[in-house]
């Protein structure tokens, strides 16, 4: 049975709050906290500004005057025998813990235990994949890797708090100055254009490439991302943000983001379940070394780079303007 | 190959020393991204390409990119946007 519920009362359940405030027409800081608005900075004549800065350079001359303040003096002094002292203590304690450590490549050391063992012996028949790091943090480690992509998306979400420029609200002095500052950059500069133009398309290329090779070779999702960002980067450079607004835009990085890590999730979720219940898998694990090999792992691979390559650019774009 | 192995971890060391010590920041970033790019090939020899490729993209890639840009937010960059900006304080 349902039954409606008069304006009144609908305004005061929680699930219109939940929408207001997804809509964004809810300032939660709005009537909850004290806000004061920042000082304004008095007005003054020539006469009085001198005198403001002369009383500010007598006063700064008076404290650091060493011949005469001899407690600065002793400060200064013990302030550096103290340091210089706690940076060999903490030296020596090192060298110290560096000394017990195993010698490396030992057979005995703890680090050469029955793990590292079967990822040898095993990786490549259980994941598939010829590149055994690959295997290990995309197959055996994948919730490792799944835990760093939404780290890297809660750093993207947090650059995006503080940086962005909201130009639809009202702007102030700073906001105006921000913007100027990206307008004294060089506009059509020939031979950043003509490099970029050399040396985009081999750099992208080359991370989609290290990206797809993950599970044959060095490489993967992360460090092809990271490769591909940084050409968008290059090119945003050389061409402006005007031309890659073409393709590139916030929401697109949002879309693609969400998805990316989504389809990650999803399809790691699939793989933890059959494990856990001895399930056969049905995805196949293909032919070790070609490039439709290793089951799950490139697929993952291509989330990681996108979630990689757009999250890189996200911040060039919020440290270079707060916002594209 | 111990000559060589040597000679990148004297580099190293140094690099790491003078990026603490160089009074210019632009400078320091460089010598950092020389640092990652000396780490980089260090990965190679300890046959670990994996963590090379990555250590090179975003080491001396993007990271020095990002510092570079915040380096010209804060106004470091030259030495004539500071005059500029001292000028206009006065």
């Amino acid at each position: 049975m349902s039954r409606k519920i008069s304006e009144e009362q609908y305004r005061k359940t929680r699930s219109y709050r939940l929408a207001r405030w997804l809509d964004g027409t809810k300032d939660p800081y709005v009537g909850e906290v004290e806000m004061r608005p920042q000082p304004v900075p008095k007005e003054e004549n020539w006469r009085q500004r001198e005198l403001r800065r002369k009383e500010k350079r007598d006063m700064l001359t008076h404290v650091y005057d060493i011949e005469r303040n001899r407690e600065l003096k002793a400060f200064r002094i013990a302030y550096q025998a103290v340091s210089v002292a706690f940076c060999l203590f903490l030296v020596l304690m090192l060298l110290i813990a560096v000394s017990y450590l195993p010698t490396i490549g030992h057979p005995e050391n703890p680090a050469n235990n029955e793990v590292s063992a079967r990822y040898i012996e095993n990786g490549l028949q259980e994941t598939g994949s010829v590149n055994i790091v690959t295997g290990m943090i995309l197959d055996y480690r994948a919730f490792d890797t799944l835990g760093e992509s939404h780290v890297l998306f809660i750093a993207t979400c947090t650059v995006l708090i503080l940086l962005r420029l909201d130009g639809k609200k009202g702007r102030n002095a700073r906001d105006v100055r921000v913007e100027d500052d990206s307008a004294h950059e060089p506009e059509n500069d020939a031979v950043l254009q003509l490099v970029a133009r050399i040396l985009v398309p081999p750099i992208i290329i080359f991370g989609i490439y290290v990206i797809l090779g993950g599970h044959l070779g060095p490489g993967g999702g992360f460090s092809g991302g990271a490769i591909i960002g940084a050409g968008l980067i290059l090119f945003v450079n050389a061409f402006g943000f005007e031309k890659t607004e073409r393709f590139f835009r916030a929401s697109t990085y949002k879309k693609l983001s969400v998805t990316a890590l989504g389809c990650y999730s999803l399809s790691k979720c699939y793989s933890f379940y059959t494990g856990a219940n001895h399930i056969e898998s049905v995805i196949p694990l293909g032919t070790p070394g070609a490039i439709l090999s290793s089951g799950l792992i490139l697929i993952l691979n291509i989330c990681v780079g996108i979630v990689v390559a757009g999250t890189m650019y996200t911040f060039y774009a919020m440290f270079r303007k707060g916002g594209y | 190959m111990t000559v060589f192995n040597c000679i990148l971890l004297v580099f190293l060391v140094v690099c790491a020393v003078s990026v603490s010590l160089s009074k210019n920041l632009l400078n320091s970033i460089l010598i950092f991204m020389s640092y990652s790019l000396i780490m980089s090939i260090i990965w190679i020899i300890l046959e670990s390409p994996d963590l090379a490729i990555t250590e090179a993209a975003v080491g001396a890639g993007v990271t020095s990119v990002l510092f570079f840009l915040t380096l010209k937010k804060i106004h470091a960059m030259m030495k004539s946007d500071q005059e500029e900006d001292e000028r206009k304080d006065e």
